[in-house]
């Protein structure tokens, strides 16, 4: 350990829904995308599963609406530090959809990549089981287009950059491909517990 | 396996420009304040002996940490404001955040010899190698990483055409004020010299440059708050700029 001289900190806070090296960002929403914010009409949007899958699909909005609606009230963990609590998303939960195609026995993974081309790598295990979603509210507002809107994807459990905005697909592999931060030198699973920002953590 | 990569549909605006080591990422160094020099009555920069520093490219960040006696610790991303040949040296510039942990140590109590821990360089789609010709802009720190390219270009006397806007509140809050030349036009949003107009960075500021543009067009960066990136970058867009040629790095 390296104290730093003079260093004390903000009083600690013994929040157990804090992971390591996190702080509360309070109200404050940032915003880290890399590319200029898109101009994608509710109308425009549409969500594509493929890859290894026993029936690709694509949905329109109003198809993806039709579905099951599912909330995710909680936390999200930001890789840049901050973590912001009691959050509020509306959508449809990622499993109704994967129902729908059924991957195949042998996949792993699966890329999501965004209408502006963004991409980022999961294991499809962190998509199952009622831990991800596809978001069109948020706080029961549709979703602003700067974090996302009209749809993201929504990982709650990895750090957020794994949350690809203006989703547009998932593509289902028997292996890991990176995606674009993965690429960049940032963790294959990204889980905030322990604190997997770059890749080598 | 034989297939190719995964392309998705539309081809990503803003693919990396140079490949990032995962395992110079992964290492924290120990950093030695060597100096400090101040730019504004808000923003000072702290330059730091990094041995054992891998080298970055201009446009580049890292991650720093400060870590108390009880082992509690505050990491942020900070851009990094020298150009890449500093002799094993870095220089960041800090504005001092009211209220702020970090910014506020480093304002508050740092001292030449104080030591901190950095990890980097990251994150490859915001460097610029000097090669393209480059159009940058920025407001507030949001200079900082586009003053390491200035400074790159002018170290190495590159003739790739490069231009800067930058955006501050008068012209005593602007960073790096008695550095700039020829390439850089200055936009003041609260007080001007005589002459200057006052205002937010406009479609009058960007329309001369994307004029000037060089075959081939402009590499866009922006660099800032996100309400200053999103304003910019609609008016890059308004101007003629394709989406896919602005990277933006947002300080959040
Ligand atoms: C890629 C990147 C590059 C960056 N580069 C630079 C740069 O070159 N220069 C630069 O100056 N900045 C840069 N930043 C911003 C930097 O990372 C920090 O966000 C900034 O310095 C503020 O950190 P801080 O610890 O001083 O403030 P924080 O402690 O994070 O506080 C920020 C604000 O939130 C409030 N706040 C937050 N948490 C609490 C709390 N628990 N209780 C009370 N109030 C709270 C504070 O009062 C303050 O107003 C960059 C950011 C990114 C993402």
């Amino acid at each position: 350990m390296h104290v730093t001289r003079g260093f004390t900190g903000r009083p600690r806070v013994s929040d157990p829904g804090l992971p390591p090296g996190q702080y509360d960002a309070g109200d404050d929403w940032p915003v880290l995308s890399a590319e200029v914010t898109p101009d994608l009409a509710a109308t425009d949007w549409s969500f594509r599963i493929d890859g290894r899958v026993a029936e690709p699909r694509t949905w329109t909005w109003a198809e993806a609406h039709a579905l099951p609606t599912s909330a995710y009230d909680g936390d999200i963990h930001c890789v840049t530090g901050w973590s912001k609590f009691g959050v509020r998303f509306g959508g449809v939960s990622l499993d109704a959809f994967l129902d729908m195609v059924r991957p195949a026995t042998t996949a792993t993974h699966a890329v999501a990549y965004s209408h502006t081309g963004y991409t980022t790598s999961l294991p499809l295990a962190d998509l199952t089981g009622g831990r991800a979603w596809i978001a069109f509210e948020y706080d029961g507002r549709p979703l602003p287009a700067e974090h996302g809107g009209p749809a993201r994807l929504l990982v709650p459990h990895l750090y957020f950059w794994k949350s690809a905005k203006w989703i547009a697909g998932l593509r289902i592999l028997d292996h890991d491909e990176p995606g674009f931060w993965e690429q960049n030198g940032y963790h294959a699973r990204g889980n905030p517990w322990e604190e997997q920002r770059y890749s080598g953590d | 396996m034989a297939s190719g990569r995964f392309r998705p549909p539309s081809r990503f605006a803003v693919p990396g420009r140079i490949a990032v080591s995962g395992s110079t990422a992964a290492v924290w160094r120990t950093a030695t304040l060597t100096g400090i020099r101040r730019e504004t009555a808000r923003a000072a920069t702290f330059r730091f002996a990094v041995p054992g520093w891998a080298g970055h490219v201009p446009g580049q960040h890292l991650m720093l940490r400060l870590t108390a006696a009880d082992g509690y610790v505050a990491q942020r991303h900070y851009s990094i404001a020298s150009p890449p040949d500093d002799g094993g040296h870095i220089e960041l510039t800090l504005d001092h955040v009211e209220g702020g942990e970090v910014s506020g140590w480093f304002h508050t109590v740092a001292r030449p010899g104080d030591r901190i821990e950095v990890r980097g360089p990251l994150s490859g789609f915001f460097a610029w190698p000097g090669d393209r010709p480059a159009l940058l802009v920025g407001a507030g720190s949001g200079v900082v990483p586009l003053m390491s390219m200035v400074r790159h270009r002018r170290a190495h006397g590159l003739d790739v055409p490069l231009r800067l806007l930058v955006s501050a509140r008068g012209p005593r809050d602007l960073i790096y004020a008695d550095e700039y030349g020829a390439e850089t036009t200055p936009v003041f949003t609260r007080s001007a010299p005589v002459g200057v107009p006052v205002g937010r960075m406009s479609a009058t500021h960007v329309a001369p440059v994307m004029a000037e543009a060089p075959p081939g067009g402009w590499e866009a960066y922006v660099c800032g708050s996100n309400a200053f990136a999103e304003h910019a970058s609609r008016l890059l867009v308004e101007a003629g700029q394709p989406v896919d040629r602005i990277r933006i790095e947002r300080f959040g």
